[in-house]
């Protein structure tokens, strides 16, 4: 062994194993076979090429900002601010108001949340905290295949099933029982505001849940063992020690779901009656802004009406946007920049 | 035959933190260098220093001068073709996972453009041998994943890996940290009889390591290179104060 | 010093208490156990009805012959949406052929480029286009396509499709590719390997499995939707090979059916939902079935 001439170190380092040297056949070094100078070109041109298509993102939010400003520019010069707080909608006459579209998208937006809100953190809460491992996957499956099926699928059952059911069953009974509210009057059409808000809510519930399930997941343990070591029930431990500190992210989840129910096109088309009034009883026939865009844009004869639509496009885009930022800050606040999942 | 390393008044930042403090050494050809030193000394960060590792992070500046044989590394050539003649070795095995042991071995020259089968099968069974690892693979080279092997045989890979390309100088990163004793004795003696081919510098805390393989060894305290000398004198008959400190285990 | 044997009267006296308060806050725990168990009931209902309805109303009308023929004219039974199955295809494929590319390639630079402040403006804007309504959406390609070229087409449906995947594609590439762990980059650079070599052959490579699943995740939420294609393909009740004239889409023709007056449609619009549930879903599935295979193994 040629490290005789190695010295031994102060402390007694063990010999390394002999034998196996004559095992080791390491080859001679030759030329290496990588010869040639290395181009500096492909890297720097594939770096610019990553940036183009990154920057290509940004151009896309900017090209859909131009296409509706300048679309809307006709409409804006015409009617001003007023355009959002008039309610007359007539083509013919080319006076145009997006007031009735404004109070069918909040109108609808918020029944559906009033609808979507108590069943999505139910569900929630119940595959985090109350679920037997095994059905867990698939429950929280399932949701998903909810988010899966496509508006208009949505919709052609609401027309054919839920309608229906509304018009024979639901409506007489609201109207029964808490039609003194004003809220339950007039003929049971089974389409209009109400039908518009079931659907939606039943479309808005797995995108609701599933972030609600992200945030609640978030919420370390030791919280949720800290209050059962005070002695709590299972529904005590979830009240104070789960949804309080995921309070945040759940209205972040709300807020989504909102901003999902506002941008809404082809199911609640469908079902709300595409009347562009305004009327305080959930049965009445209503028209949101997405609808009106849906079934007018390529009827549109005429410069001022399809600049119009274009305004109310605009108007939705910027609503949309707000609401899907504000919600965006506060699911982060709770899970920490982990974009949750893509809304697929 | 091989080359030596010469490293002259070399200072390293992380953006405005300094992590090396005007190291000069001279590691000799065809001979192996140790680096000791407590944790957090920056003997990691120069070893990277040498093939421009450093600079895969963000904010990270070297200032100095380096030589390869008589190629200055930071003002000669670039990163890329600097490391097809300083080969490494990384503490944890990183073998690319999609990739069978063929291909891993395989990997720096097949990604460089060099496609000609027959030299590539010649290339990878020498690697392994010289890796001391054809024996156990030489069956399964297309079958097996890189990951699919022990911790021990993974980092006989990345050795293989290293070695295809025909590097001049191995850098050694702690190599046999996470390995078994084991596995740790096996990579030690290739280490020894790589050196009558290559030109190596190990990082190493384990004090024993640098003794048994090493010729030079080289004490890192704080971003600053305290002491250089031959092995025997470090550890035997130190000049510093902190190395003997060190060496006989008062800290570190 | 404390009074700890179980029968003296003190303790005794102190467990009297509280019994009435533990079974008023027993009931509620089991009452909202019950009502979570009410809500997930309550939400699993309509899914459930919606796929047995599909099948129910949709499954005895799809044959050979509504896979194969196009519409027949109103008032004659028969037909089938052929052309709507082919157009929503071609419109696809253009999508994917436009958004793809322009996808990953924003991932990559996200994960490997956009580790600043220029990638947190892309971020940003990424998730503010996915927020943006699909018919807005509609609009913008009607105005960059439609309006230029003067006529609908399958081109303009396709860029509409595109710059909904786009978005989505990239923050799931970019995911996908940061999972991929440093030492495997470390290990390409030390090897003298390039960066945009080891960008594309090792750390997109090793990210594979992953960003297939979420190209297929978007392309399968875009397969469903109507409203960016009403004023870009706009429909068609025939064949159509040629880019410049209205196509055919499956969801573009359920919407026609559905909210017309004819039985005979409404028949057909069931099936043609079945049929578009069937694909979607199928793709989601095999997606999910392919993660807990592949993902863990690549990345």
């Amino acid at each position: 062994m040629s490290n005789q001439a190695l010295p031994r170190p102060r402390f007694n380092a063990p010999e390394p194993e002999p034998g196996s040297k004559a095992a080791l056949k390491i080859e001679a070094r030759t030329t290496p076979l990588l010869q040639g100078k290395v181009s500096e070109v492909p890297d720097v041109a594939f770096g610019w090429a990553m940036r183009l298509c990154g920057l290509a993102v940004v151009a896309l939010l900017g090209l859909i900002v131009y296409q509706l400003v300048v679309g809307s520019e006709l409409s804006w010069h015409a009617f001003g601010w007023k355009f959002f707080g008039q309610s007359d909608w007539n083509p013919v006459s080319d006076q145009y108001g997006a007031l009735p579209f404004i109070y069918g998208t909040v109108v609808s937006s918020l029944l559906a949340l009033v609808i979507a809100v108590p069943l999505s953190i139910g569900v929630a809460v119940f595959i985090t905290e109350m679920c037997p491992i095994g059905l867990r996957g698939i429950l929280s499956f399932t949701t998903e295949l909810l988010a899966a099926i496509p508006s208009v699928v949505y919709g052609l059952w609401a027309i054919f099933v839920m309608v229906p059911i509304l018009r024979e069953y639901v409506q007489p009974f609201l109207a029964r029982t808490l039609g003194w509210t004003g809220l339950f009057s007039g003929p049971p059409y089974g389409i209009g505001m109400l039908a518009a808000g079931v659907i939606l809510a039943i479309m808005i519930i797995p995108i609701i849940s599933s972030i609600t399930r992200e945030v609640l997941i978030v919420v370390p343990q030791h919280q949720r063992e800290a209050v059962l070591a005070l002695g709590a029930t299972r529904w005590e431990m979830i009240r104070m020690g789960v949804l309080r500190n995921a309070r945040a992210g759940i209205v972040g989840a709300i807020i989504l779901g909102l901003g999902r129910a506002l941008g809404e096109t082809m199911a609640v088309t469908m079902v709300i009656g595409n009347r562009p009034e305004i009327a305080k009883s959930l049965f009445a026939p209503g028209y949101t802004m997405a609808s009106v865009l849906a079934n007018e844009f390529t009827e549109a004869t005429g410069d001022l009406y399809l600049s119009a639509l274009i305004e109310i496009g605009l108007a939705l885009f910027f609503v949309t946007i707000v609401v899907n930022a504000l919600a965006r800050l506060m699911v982060w606040s709770v899970t920490r920049g982990q974009p949750a999942r893509s809304i697929a | 035959m091989g080359v030596g390393i010469t490293v002259e008044h070399l200072n390293a930042f992380y953006g405005k933190t300094q992590a090396l403090f005007d190291v000069n050494i001279t590691a000799l050809a065809n001979h192996a260098t140790a680096l000791i030193g407590p944790s957090g000394c920056g003997k990691s960060t120069f070893i990277r220093c040498l093939n421009r590792m450093h600079e895969t992070i963000p904010e990270a500046r070297v200032d100095g001068k380096v030589l390869i044989g008589d190629l200055s590394v930071y003002n000669g050539t670039s990163a890329t073709q600097l490391r097809r003649r300083v080969g490494m070795v990384f503490q944890k095995a990183n073998p690319f996972p999609t990739m069978s042991i063929y291909d891993n071995v395989a990997a720096g020259l097949k990604l460089n453009g060099f496609r000609n089968r027959k030299q590539l099968d010649e290339i990878v069974q020498k690697s392994l041998q010289s890796a001391a690892l054809w024996d156990e693979v030489k069956d399964s080279l297309h079958k097996k994943s890189g990951a699919s092997l022990s911790g021990g045989q993974q980092q006989r890979l990345c050795i293989a890996r290293a070695l295809a390309v025909q590097p001049e100088v191995l850098l050694m990163d702690e190599p046999c940290s996470a390995l078994d004793p084991i596995s740790t004795g096996k990579i030690e003696e290739l280490i020894f009889q790589l050196k009558e081919q290559y030109t190596i510098v190990i990082v190493t805390h384990n004090m024993q390591q640098a003794a048994r393989v090493a010729e030079f060894t080289g004490f890192f305290l704080l971003g600053k290179m305290i002491e250089f000398d031959k092995t025997e004198k470090i550890f035997t008959n130190p000049s510093d104060k902190r190395t003997e400190d060190y060496v006989t285990g008062r800290f570190g | 010093m404390p009074d700890t044997n179980p029968n003296s009267a003190a303790v005794s006296a102190q467990q009297v208490n509280i019994p009435p308060i533990s079974w008023r806050r027993r009931v509620t725990d089991h009452v909202m156990t019950g009502i979570s168990v009410l809500t997930v009931l309550l939400v699993l209902l309509p899914l459930f009805a919606i796929f047995a309805y599909l099948v129910y109303r949709g499954i005895g009308s799809i044959n050979i012959a509504f896979l194969t023929q196009t519409p027949k004219p109103v008032g004659e039974p028969g037909g089938g949406m052929a052309n709507a199955i082919v157009g929503s295809m071609v419109i696809l494929a253009i999508a994917s052929l436009l958004g793809v590319p322009l996808g990953i390639g924003a991932g990559i630079f996200l994960s490997e480029y956009g580790r600043n402040r220029y990638g947190d403006i892309v971020r940003f804007v990424s998730d503010v286009l996915n927020g943006v309504p699909s018919i807005v959406i509609g609009i913008v390609a009607y105005g960059l396509v439609v309006m230029r070229q003067k006529h609908f087409s399958a081109l303009a449906g396709g860029v509409a499709l595109a710059i909904m995947m786009i978005p989505t594609i990239a923050r799931t590439t970019e995911q996908m590719l940061l999972l991929v762990p440093q030492a495997i980059r470390e290990a390409a650079y030390g090897l003298g390997v390039s960066r945009w070599r080891t960008t594309l052959s090792i750390t997109l490579r090793t990210a594979t499995s992953g960003v297939i699943t979420g190209v297929m995740l978007a392309f399968a939420r875009v397969a469903g939707e109507t409203a960016p294609l009403l004023f870009t393909a706009f429909g068609n009740q025939y064949w159509n090979w040629k880019t410049d004239q209205p196509t055919a889409a499956l969801s573009l023709q359920i919407f026609t059916y559905a909210i017309s007056p004819f039985d005979e449609w409404h028949r057909q619009a069931w099936a043609g939902a079945l049929v578009l549930v069937i694909l979607i879903v199928g793709a989601v599935a095999a997606v999910r079935i392919a993660v807990r295979h592949g993902t863990l193994a690549g990345a």
